[in-house]
């Protein structure tokens, strides 16, 4: 019985690392995946939507990698010198929330969400390929100290994030681009890829 | 909708069919507070600048509904000509409008300066006070700023001497 064991678990790891073989692994700390269901495919699949997501300007723009927030469809400065200041929030009196609140403003085409603010310096995202923005993304030293657990959560559930779907009315009163994955789907698809362990695929 | 709010001192409350009505149309037109001025409607240019709970803000972009229990001040609040706000005065002495459309906002925006920074340098000025003056009266707002914390501060000690 315990020869069979052994077995068994020797083909199972074999077999795993035939399908992992093309992969590093996001985070050591966090391999929850069930090893003998995982799917190299469906993991970059799932990848590469939520990567369509947070490489999407409604995302990057306000991950900047020269502490200069970013605008519009076309990823221009930040108008009016801003920047990020001490707290990610801009200067001591003009700060974000002088003119963004905590919702879009559709009459004056200022956009709004609760914590409106840059991301910290050390997630600077702009200008990384798909791979170093996960691999910032599930460091601990770059991503607020967070677990997975706690990415995931911020990935799916944070409002700021969530905003990306609804980023209301330009100040010409056009709508803004929306990231080019369904909410639903990015949501279903991110929550699947750190079920499945955080695992990034390999540049190719 | 009714929504109520303290403005210059005073607790007013006022009934909106759109809860997200900019503040500024509120001021002005409901109000009747002109001296608060629209200049761009897209909280870029700064003349519609106001201070709730202190902060500047822009209120064109500020829908009203976020108003309610707030303490705001425009800039027919921040002094009086009996009583000018140090940076009115310092207006006044550096003689700084031209057309003077954009002033209040220029005046509500470094009131909020000398709150977070009493002795603004040169670049704290160039950071915080972005606003939009089509005179181009950025030189004498420039010493009138400097001017103002001086003033500021010397109150500030013959209130705590």
């Amino acid at each position: 019985m315990k020869r069979q064991t052994i077995l068994l678990f020797t083909s199972a790891l074999l077999i795993v690392g035939v399908l992992a073989s093309n992969f590093t692994i996001g985070n050591a700390a966090y391999t929850t995946i069930s090893n003998a269901t995982f799917d190299a495919k469906v993991n970059e699949g799932n990848f590469n939507k939520m990567m369509d997501v947070l490489t999407h300007k409604r995302c990057v723009n306000c991950h900047p990698s020269d502490n200069i927030p970013k605008q519009g469809e076309d990823s221009h400065p930040h108008y009016f010198g801003m920047a990020r200041g001490e707290d990610n929030h801009g200067y001591k009196a003009t700060s974000c929330n002088t003119c963004h609140q905590s919702e879009n403003n559709n009459y004056s085409g200022v956009p709004g969400a609760p914590e409106w603010s840059l991301a910290p310096a050390s997630m600077m995202w702009e200008g990384l390929t798909r791979i170093e923005i996960a691999q910032s993304m599930m460091d601990p030293e770059r991503n607020g100290a967070r677990t997975p657990d706690e990415t995931m959560h911020h990935l799916t559930e944070h409002e700021l994030v969530l905003w990306a779907w609804e980023p209301g009315l330009n100040a010409e009163g056009v709508p803004r681009e929306k990231p080019p994955v369904p909410k639903d789907e990015y949501i279903k698809a991110v929550k699947q890829w750190f079920a499945d362990g955080a695992i990034i695929p390999e540049s190719k | 909708m009714k929504i109520s709010f303290t403005i210059n001192g005073t607790q007013r409350s006022v009934d909106i069919a759109d809860e997200n009505t900019p503040l500024l149309w509120v001021i002005r037109d409901m109000l009747d507070l002109k001296g608060t001025k629209f200049g761009c409607g897209k909280a870029a240019c700064g003349a519609c600048t106001i201070h709730v709970d202190g902060q500047a803000i822009r209120s064109c972009s500020y829908a009203v509904k976020f108003a309610q229990g707030k303490q705001i001040t425009t800039i027919e609040g921040l002094g009086s000509e009996d009583d000018p706000h140090p940076v009115q005065q310092a207006w006044i002495e550096e003689i700084v409008p031209q057309c003077g459309y954009c002033q209040p906002g220029f005046m509500m925006a470094t009131a909020a300066l000398l709150e977070q920074v009493p002795d603004p340098t040169d670049e704290d000025i160039d950071k915080n006070i972005v606003n939009v003056c089509r005179c181009a009266t950025y030189y004498r707002m420039r010493k009138a700023i400097h001017r103002a914390a001086e003033l500021k501060g010397r109150s500030s000690n013959t209130i705590n001497s």
